[in-house]
Parts: structure tokens; C-alpha cells; sequence
């Protein structure tokens, strides 16, 4: 169980009332993709985001890494905000805070030879010559599986799992102290996504890195996480140690998410634990008032939108944006409250 | 192999699919073969490359035919449809056997209103008016569960949410009460909450109006909520087919077993993932035999040579010689 100290010292990452709008196209509104979240990332762990699509998780991270400038509020890494740093120090500083994205095609520049997509940020930093850059190249390739026979080839000659092992090799050779996982795994086929997800988990060990791992996958963010939060609509619904969300979850939108999740198990070890939410995400141009949940919470009440919820510690270490949720857990299901009362999440045989 | 003493519905057998190119004829899928009762909801699985999204398309016969190459047979309801003249076979698409896709704002006309759209796949058919093509879009637009359905029939594919655009395809697909629906990952593009919503319809649907349903998916926990049976294909070939408690519980074929070990289970944090080394061979280079036996750690001598799908169990048949003697991992341990 973690405990929840004040103002950490091994805070690498600390998120300050962020907010980051988008205008529209036709520039009458305001897309708030996210709308006031506040969480920091301690040094040496795996921070797992998770949400739906629209909930804001792929701009936050690459706010995370500075791809985007915060609208308002602060993203401060060991306590400096690099939105501050001139663009010197700013480059000096943001090699320290890679991402690696989803589709490992996109990634990748189709014309450039794999040694030379992995070699590329060794020489925008201006680290080395050409040979010791093609010598650190190789490393990291043979580091992340690949035989440096790869190296000459090109992207279309890999797989799927191949290539995307090649973008972890490039942000490696940069020794950077956190890597954002935008759905890392998404686009790998699940046969393979244990070898990616095995080979993250060593490269931590080995060179003590910090991990934010988004993704829209209960199961890939429970495995790897040392600690998740969940997104809705541009906030944090709950924050908290992995285990600790994914058995004793606070917010019916956190609960409503883990019994979505479809379980191979055969039909005799399955409970009917199903809360099927009703409608979609609404949209981040106008969210709803006071809770942004509340239009699909199967517990709302009249104060849900009429006030945003306080974003208060329930459990140790454990944050909740709910009225109602209490250390025991979400308020109680009102539509269908005597089918699904099995607390917690599902549970793994 | 199911064992209902029922005709089954739909009876595919060997039925193989090559791809003419400019090297000559690339086999894709050898030897499928399968049966759906009338009712029965299948779940066909495996990864990407290994033929399930061909097999779907080839069953209602929508590949190229200046390159596709099918051959075998495909009886539904005792008629070959690979024999059928191409209007007839035009009669049973939509008709008798209807398919959903992945990405429903690909297969939607973004020109035309959903009503027209829906309306449209049931005049294809039936001889009735506008109107009544009209009222029958509306109600099929209620049937899976759209709000304000008189409302949302007028409206355009980009004015809905994804989820509400999978529904409209499943009305578009069910207006016409086909004997099978054919729906090939039709929530892999949805948002977990949706995906839910969208399998628990399906699943209704079929058990309320006896549509039978091929349920093509990479997704083993889809499957296990949704089907009665799970066909395992790997590398163009039929591997395993059981009934889905059976196959999650004890599966007999490695490849099935390294499939459903290879998934994150939800409270198994920070142990060390199961995977299958190597990759799929590729169609021109397939080896004799067992094509899963370079990446299989059961291999043995025997398995270079032709493995045929061997019944281990009632209604549970593997393609592999040693299914009866391995003792695999399942979903549960």
C-alpha cells in the first residue's frame, strides 16, 4: 500500500490545474481536452492512464513531453516548468522526456533506413560522430531483441512488433529519464504484445526509467502499472494504486469500466457483474455541468449537477472525484441496484 | 463439427482461396471447413494475416472475381453458393446472409440519410413503397436500440457517434431477418463502455430472432461473452473448433493455448507475459505439415507431416497429432 506524503521529493513529473483547450475550426468554441487535472508521477514508476477515446489522455501526454503547451496551469519536471526555459536550455532539457506513439508505421519514416530513424535524435542532440552514433544505434537495436542485420533495412521489412520495437530503440539512445506510452501496444497483434510489454518492464529495471503508460486497455494498464488514474471528458475520475483501483474502484465510472471489460473465462467462473453504461462520451466542446459523468452515472443524484466534485483523498493514496464515493467504495448502482452489487472489479482466476 | 442432429444452416468444406499475381497463384486460406446450426452464435478468431477476414468475405462471395480464386464448397440452407448464377446470389446477400464491417463510417454513404440507407437494403428485396421502406428503417432503428428513431432516420452518418453508427449498420443488416449475420470485428473501433453495449445487443438480437452468427474478432474475451463456439484459425487453415467453455477451460490446439496465455490477466500485475515466438509464415512460404510447428513448443518428429482436424472430445476437434496427449493451459489454471 503507498502512502500519500506532501510534496514528494521524488516527484519527476508534477501537474499543476492543467488545462488545455483547442479552438474549433470555425473558432466559435472551446474543444477542452483537458479541463483541470492535478497528479504527479513519482520518480522510478509506471503511471498508468486510462480512458476512452475524447477523454484527453493522448493530449496529456504529449503535454507530459512538451509537444503541447499547457492553456493553463503547469506541467514542472523535477520542479522546473521547461514552458519557461529559453530554447537552448529547452532542447537540453526535453531529451530527458520521450514518447513513444501508437501506430509504429506512422512513426517511422518510410524512406530512411532503421539505423538511421535510431541515430536520427543522437545527431539533432549533437552527441558523438558518425561512428560511435551507428556503434550506440546497434546497441539499442540488439537491447530491444532486434539482430543488427536490421539495421540496414527498411521499415516496411519488419512487422508490426519489430517496428515498434525499433521506436522504443531511438527514444533509448537519447537515456531519457520518462517515456509516455501512447497505446504502445494498441496496434500489435496480442500474441506478440506480451513480448513488448515484458521488454518495457526490463528496460525499467535496467536503466531506472519512469514510465506514463496510456491506454484504452484495463488489462495491458493493470498488469504494468504501479499506480492508474482514470480519465473522463478532459479530468481524473480517481487515482490510486493499480490494485487498489482495479479491486476496490471508487467512482461508478471507474467501476462501469472494469465490468466492460470482456473476460475470457469460460461462462461457469464468470459473474454477472456487467454494468452497461448508456450513451457515449459526450462531447468536450460543452461538457456537462458539476460532474461530467453524471449524464451516463448509473448513480446520479440532483447535487451531481449542480457541483463539480471535490477531488479528495478516500482511501490511502486513493483520489476520487465523486460526491458519494466513500472508502467502501462508488455509491450504489439506482437503476439496477439489485442486479449489480458485486463490489470491485472482475477478478482473475 | 457440431453435434446437433439439426441440419446445420450453413456448411462450408474445403474451401480454399488463392489470390491470382503477377508470381503466379498466392494461396491465402486451404481446406476451411466448418458448420453453423441455425442459431448458433461462432466466434472465429486468430491473428491478423490469418484468413478470417477472406473466409467471411468469400462465404458471401464479395472478393475480386478477376483475382480470387475460391475453391471448396459453401451450402446454405442445402444450396452451394459458389454455384449460384451471380443475380442469385444477389438475391441471398442482405437477404439471407448480411455482414457488418469494422469501421461503420467507411461502409456508410455519407450522402445519404440513414433512413434511405436502411430503408434501402429492405427494397432491395421487398417490392414496397418509399413509405413503408420508411416506417421499417424506423423500426429497425428501434430494434437496436437508437433514440428518437423518427428523428435519427432522417439524419446523416456523420451527424451519429461511432457506437450509434455500428447500430445503424446491425439494423441495416437485420431489416431483411437474415438466417446469419456475418460481423467482422464490429467493435474492435468502439470504446470499451461501447463495445459492451454493442456485443450485449448482438448477443440479444440473435437469441430473440434466431439469426445465426459469425463473430470474426482477435478479441478472445468478445468471444467468450458473446458466442457458444470459437473456431481458431492460424495461418489460413482451421486449427481448432469447440465449444467455447471447452476450448477456454482446455483448449487442444497450442496455437489456441499460446493465444489465451498471451493476454494480461486483470489482477496478474508485474509477472512476466507469456507470448508465441516468430511470426506467421508468409502464404508463399508455408511449410508442409503443421504450419504453427516453428513457433509451437510442443513440436515433435511427426509434426512435418499433413496434420488433419482430429475430434479429441464431443465437438471439439484440433488440427494437431498430439492433442490428445499434451495437456495445454487454458484461460484458468
Amino acid at each position: 500500500m503507498t502512502h500519500s506524503a506532501p510534496a514528494d521529493p521524488s516527484e519527476i513529473i508534477a501537474v499543476r490545474d492543467l488545462r488545455i483547450l483547442f479552438p474549433t475550426r470555425d473558432g466559435h468554441d472551446t474543444v477542452k481536452a483537458v479541463d483541470g487535472m492535478d497528479f504527479e508521477v513519482r520518480t522510478g514508476e509506471t503511471f498508468g492512464i486510462i480512458g476512452e477515446s475524447g477523454s484527453g489522455k493522448t493530449t496529456l501526454g504529449r503535454a507530459l513531453v512538451s509537444l503541447l503547451k499547457p492553456t493553463e496551469g503547469q506541467i514542472l519536471h523535477q520542479g522546473v516548468d521547461p514552458a519557461a526555459l529559453g530554447a537552448k536550455a529547452f532542447r537540453k532539457h526535453r531529451r530527458d522526456y520521450q514518447i513513444v506513439f501508437q501506430d509504429p508505421n506512422a512513426a517511422l519514416n518510410p524512406r530512411m533506413t532503421i539505423i538511421d530513424s535510431v541515430i536520427e535524435p543522437l545527431e539533432i542532440v549533437g552527441e558523438g560522430d558518425a561512428t560511435s552514433r551507428r556503434r550506440r544505434g546497434i546497441a539499442a537495436l540488439e537491447r530491444v531483441g532486434l539482430s543488427p542485420e536490421a539495421a540496414d533495412r527498411y521499415p516496411h521489412q519488419l512487422s508490426g512488433g519489430q517496428k515498434q520495437r525499433v521506436n522504443i530503440a531511438r527514444v533509448l539512445t537519447l537515456r531519457p529519464k520518462v517515456i509516455v506510452c501512447d497505446e504502445v501496444v494498441a496496434a500489435l497483434d496480442v500474441s506478440i504484445r506480451g513480448d513488448v510489454l515484458n521488454l518495457f518492464a526490463d528496460l525499467q529495471r535496467e536503466f531506472g526509467l519512469t514510465y506514463v503508460f496510456i491506454t484504452h486497455d484495463i488489462s495491458v494498464v493493470s498488469h504494468i502499472s504501479d499506480r492508474i488514474a482514470v480519465t473522463y471528458l478532459g479530468k481524473l475520475m480517481e487515482l490510486g494504486p493499480a490494485e487498489d483501483v482495479i479491486e476496490h474502484p471508487l467512482h461508478p465510472y471507474t467501476r462501469a469500466l472494469l465490468s466492460a471489460e470482456p473476460i475470457p473465462l469460460p461462462s461457469h467462473l464468470r459473474v454477472d457483474r456487467r454494468i452497461i453504461l448508456e450513451g457515449e462520451i459526450p462531447s468536450p466542446v460543452a461538457p456537462p455541468s458539476g460532474c461530467r459523468f453524471r449524464t451516463r452515472c448509473p448513480s446520479v443524484q440532483e447535487r451531481c449537477a449542480a457541483e463539480v466534485p471535490a477531488w479528495r483523498e478516500v482511501r490511502p493514496g486513493h483520489r476520487v472525484a465523486c460526491h458519494f464515493a466513500t472508502a467502501e467504495g462508488p455509491p450504489p448502482d439506482q437503476r439496477q441496484s439489485e442486479k449489480t452489487t458485486v463490489m470491485g472489479g472482475p477478478t482473475c482466476v | 463439427m457440431p453435434t446437433g442432429v439439426a441440419a446445420p444452416l450453413l456448411a462450408v468444406r474445403d474451401l480454399s482461396l488463392s489470390f491470382a499475381t503477377a508470381g503466379g497463384a498466392l494461396p491465402i486460406t486451404r481446406n476451411v471447413g466448418f458448420s453453423i446450426a441455425p442459431g448458433e452464435r461462432v466466434g472465429l478468431v486468430g491473428e491478423s494475416g490469418c484468413g478470417k477476414t477472406v473466409t467471411g468475405l468469400s462465404l458471401l462471395r464479395l472478393l475480386p472475381a478477376h483475382n480470387a480464386q475460391v475453391r471448396g464448397e459453401i451450402v446454405f440452407d442445402g444450396v452451394d453458393l459458389l454455384k449460384l448464377s451471380p443475380r442469385r446470389m444477389r438475391a441471398v446477400r442482405g437477404r439471407d446472409i448480411a455482414m457488418i464491417f469494422q469501421e461503420p463510417m467507411n461502409a456508410l454513404d455519407p450522402v445519404f440519410t440513414v433512413g434511405d440507407q436502411i430503408s434501402e437494403a429492405y427494397r432491395v428485396h421487398f417490392p414496397v413503397s418509399r413509405a413503408e421502406g420508411r416506417d421499417r428503417a424506423i423500426e429497425a432503428l428501434r430494434e437496436v436500440g437508437i433514440p428518437a428513431p423518427e428523428r435519427r432516420c432522417d439524419e446523416y452518418p456523420h451527424q451519429l457517434s461511432g457506437g450509434m453508427r455500428q447500430r445503424v449498420m446491425i439494423a441495416m443488416a437485420l431489416i431483411c431477418k437474415p438466417k446469419l449475420l456475418i460481423a467482422d470485428e464490429p467493435t474492435t473501433a468502439l470504446d470499451v463502455t461501447v463495445q459492451a453495449q454493442i456485443t450485449d445487443l448482438l448477443r440479444s438480437l440473435s437469441e430473440r430472432t434466431g439469426t445465426a452468427l459469425i463473430f470474426i474478432t482477435h478479441d478472445l474475451g468478445v468471444v467468450a461473452e458473446t458466442c457458444t463456439r470459437m473456431i481458431t484459425m492460424y495461418a489460413g487453415e482451421v486449427v481448432e473448433d469447440a465449444p467455447v467453455d471447452d476450448v477456454l477451460t482446455r483448449p487442444r490446439h497450442p496455437y489456441t493455448s499460446g493465444l489465451l496465455r498471451s493476454l494480461p490477466g486483470l489482477s496478474a500485475r508485474r509477472g512476466v507475459l507469456s507470448s508465441i515466438p516468430g511470426r506467421v509464415p508468409s502464404p508463399n512460404a508455408m511449410p508442409a505439415g503443421c504450419r504453427f510447428r516453428a513457433r509451437c513448443a510442443h513440436a515433435a518428429a511427426g509434426c512435418e507431416r499433413e496434420q488433419a482436424m482430429i475430434e479429441v472430445d464431443a465437438g471439439h476437434a484440433a488440427r494437431c497429432w498430439r492433442a490428445t496427449e499434451l495437456a495445454l493451459r487454458g484461460a484458468v489454471n
